[in-house]
């Protein structure tokens, strides 16, 4: 079928703008998903997955300029170990990033490996993308794939002694970033891998994650703080035979934020945690939108996503399950919860379920509401301040998500630096 | 210590008066008794004495040790020594016991200008109040009374209590869901926290609580005003003879 005009023009526009590419072992994955891209055209408002979210600002062929923000704060994850790789604007700094060498993890430029020829990266890139695009369709992921020249292939062998972080620094108030990431967990390995940073004016990110039998990952990633910044990320993750996949994404500020997530169970008794944390007010947009399927037996899948909104913020949660015939056993549960501190914000959400197997557990929930005004007086009554209360219950409805975090140290980190956010915003 | 004067109060929602006159003076190191049937405004009272919303003073006055309390937040009337011991102790998911004694602990102690307690000094004594009260430490790890039974939600209400140190304490109907055993429990930790300088108000409605936390005065409250007072044998005659007998008399 051929696409609506304004779509089609929308989606030239946006491809003239750009160029892939030449040459290397990746050319082929980038041409298949430039003709994903042209068959099913850049996302438009009018899309019914793009309802709660209007794509305008990140399909356009020129990123809004979005300024750049200083604060004071220490660094997220500064006061940790870790292996750092870092991005300017979405450009690797190589004198900013540590040297890319741990024992238990190859990690090559994505820019490198198109001269290499990497067997892994090749079955990997562009491959659970295209997966993805059905029964959904996910463009800008595909463009995604057709266009970033940056990026990491992190091949994760045994077990790490540090986390690997990549940091996105934003420097141009007129960058336009995009950053394509493969990351392969061998069987029985286990790394954690953390993200941070306000990346670029606008950032499209799509990482590609394969999680061999017996293997584990964690993800930890910050996005924020800066309040002009546009992002669309996705997220493919595969999964094997008792595995275990865990991610949280800690949103900050930015006047829209998209993220994708796409989980498939494949392998037998896996299990896979997806969840966030995300605060903001005022010109603040932020979506979940989160497809998890099991296709295996006795699978275990969290999703579990707090918001908190005030002075006219918008949240936008989209999750399913999808719980195939043969995954019997499925244990699934969804959770999507907007805390509203005043009338103005809005919380719009979409929770599915579609369940073709009969021996299952699965449950969904999702509200929005206030403080709860017993709770504050009770907190009240003992003498704590009204605002310091706030805070209190603010904190405690998201430690639900923040407790999907394994690593006590960066939880409490992640939580003072809640607090620090609405102590701010008093 | 606490002044209650011609206190009117109605909710601020429909136009209905629920306190039509309450006059109450309790003095330090006594413990008075409010008893009275369901509807009186007992409950509003401790309500409102200690700052939730949703009602409205249209008249008369409460002060505690002559500080004018209705004007004051909630917060600032439990820094001033108010505590309420609630009828039901609300649940907070997510906040850990401990946090909640701790953060209240050195809210109050900061809005008195006092240094705040050091996490081992605090530690210190919440273990030892917790032992006395036969709170175990699982307990305190726990959210505020999520999952607490009925006793364990007003142990809890106790402990606070014994932390926090208040001038004046109300109690709103304490034995309410509480077994006998639970019961005396609770008491012996209120008097345990009787002295010469804090004065008690306890709300219930049967004698049997009045047994274990004996009064010094007792008042009769119905239909928003103090109708009757006198010494520990009123409670007994309520025990006896029900309020329609006292309800007559006083017309």
């Amino acid at each position: 079928m051929a696409l609506p005009e304004l779509k089609q023009t929308a989606t030239q526009e946006r491809l003239s703008s750009l160029s892939q590419p030449e040459g290397g072992c990746l050319a082929g994955a980038r041409h298949a998903a430039l003709s994903r891209v042209q068959a099913t055209g850049l996302p438009g408002r009018r899309d019914e997955y793009w309802k709660y979210t209007r794509p305008d600002t990140l399909v356009q062929a020129t990123a809004p300029e979005a300024s750049v923000f200083h604060h004071d704060e220490e660094p997220m994850f500064d006061g940790f170990d870790r292996l750092k790789i870092v991005f300017v604007d979405g450009v690797f700094d190589e004198s900013a990033s540590d040297d890319l060498e741990l024992e238990g993890v190859r990690i090559d430029r994505i820019s490198d490996i198109s001269k290499q020829d990497i067997h892994w990266v090749k079955d990997l890139y562009g491959v659970l993308e295209a997966r993805g695009q059905s029964p959904v369709a996910r463009p800008l992921a595909a463009l995604n794939t057709a266009f970033a020249r940056e990026g990491v292939a992190i091949h994760v062998t045994g077990k790490p002694s540090k986390p690997i972080n990549l940091i996105y620094i934003h420097k141009s108030e007129k960058s336009d970033a995009m950053l394509h990431h493969v990351i392969r967990v061998d069987p029985g390995a286990e790394a954690t891998i953390l993200e941070n940073g306000p990346a670029a004016s606008r950032f499209n990110k799509c990482t590609e994650i394969d999680i061999a039998d017996g293997a584990s990952l964690h993800l930890i990633c910050a996005q924020g703080r800066d309040h002009e910044r546009r992002a669309a990320t996705h997220m493919f993750a595969r999964l094997g035979k008792e595995t275990t996949f865990k991610s949280f994404t800690l949103t900050v500020n930015g006047v829209l934020t998209r993220n994708e997530t796409v989980v498939e169970l494949l392998g037998d008794d896996a299990v896979a945690h997806v969840s966030g944390a995300c605060v903001g007010d005022g010109d603040f947009h932020h979506d979940d939108t989160v497809f998890v399927t099991h296709d295996a037996v006795n699978c275990e899948s969290r999703q579990v996503f707090k918001k908190v909104l005030r002075n006219g913020a918008t949240g936008v949660f989209q999750g399913k399950i999808l719980v195939k015939n043969k995954a019997q056993k499925t244990d699934g549960y969804q959770i999507s919860q907007a805390l509203m501190l005043d009338d103005d914000s809005q919380f719009l959400a979409k929770p599915e379920l579609e369940i073709y197997a009969d021996d299952v557990v699965c449950s969904h929930g999702s509200t929005s509401g206030a403080i709860d005004e017993n709770a504050l007086f009770y907190l009240r009554s003992r003498g704590v301040p009204n605002d310091a209360a706030t805070d209190l219950l603010t904190l405690a409805f998201l430690g639900e998500a923040v407790d999907e975090i394994e690593d006590h140290e960066i939880a409490t980190d992640i939580v003072e630096r809640l607090e620090n956010w609405l102590i701010r915003r008093r | 210590m606490l002044n209650i004067n011609n206190l009117h109060v109605q909710l601020e929602e429909e136009d209905k008066q629920i306190l039509k006159g309450v006059n109450l003076t309790v003095e330090p190191g006594k413990v008075h008794a409010i008893m009275g049937p369901n509807g009186s405004g007992k409950s509003t009272l401790s309500y409102v004495l200690s700052g939730k919303g949703g009602y409205e003073v249209t008249e008369g006055s409460a002060t505690l040790d002559g500080q004018d309390l209705l004007e004051q937040e909630a917060e600032e009337r439990a820094a001033a020594g108010l505590f309420l011991a609630f009828q039901y102790p609300v649940e907070i998911p997510g906040v850990g016991n401990m946090t909640f004694l701790r953060t209240a602990v050195n809210a109050q102690r900061k809005a008195r200008g006092e240094d705040e307690l050091s996490a081992a000094e605090f530690l210190k004594e919440v273990r030892a109040q917790a032992k006395s009260l036969k709170i175990d430490a699982e307990m305190l790890k726990r959210p505020v009374n999520v999952g607490f039974s009925g006793g364990e939600k007003k142990r809890n209400e106790i402990l606070q209590m014994a932390m926090l140190q208040p001038k004046m304490c109300i109690l709103d109907e304490t034995d309410s869901g509480l077994d006998v055993d639970a019961m005396k429990l609770v008491a012996e930790g209120v008097n345990a926290l009787r002295s010469e300088n804090r004065g008690f108000l306890v709300i219930t409605h049967y004698q049997r609580l009045l047994d274990h936390i004996k009064p010094d005065v007792v008042h009769i409250m119905a239909n928003g005003r103090i109708v009757k007072t006198g010494g520990p044998e009123l409670a007994l005659e309520v025990e006896n003879n029900g309020y329609a007998d006292i309800l007559a008399e006083v017309g």
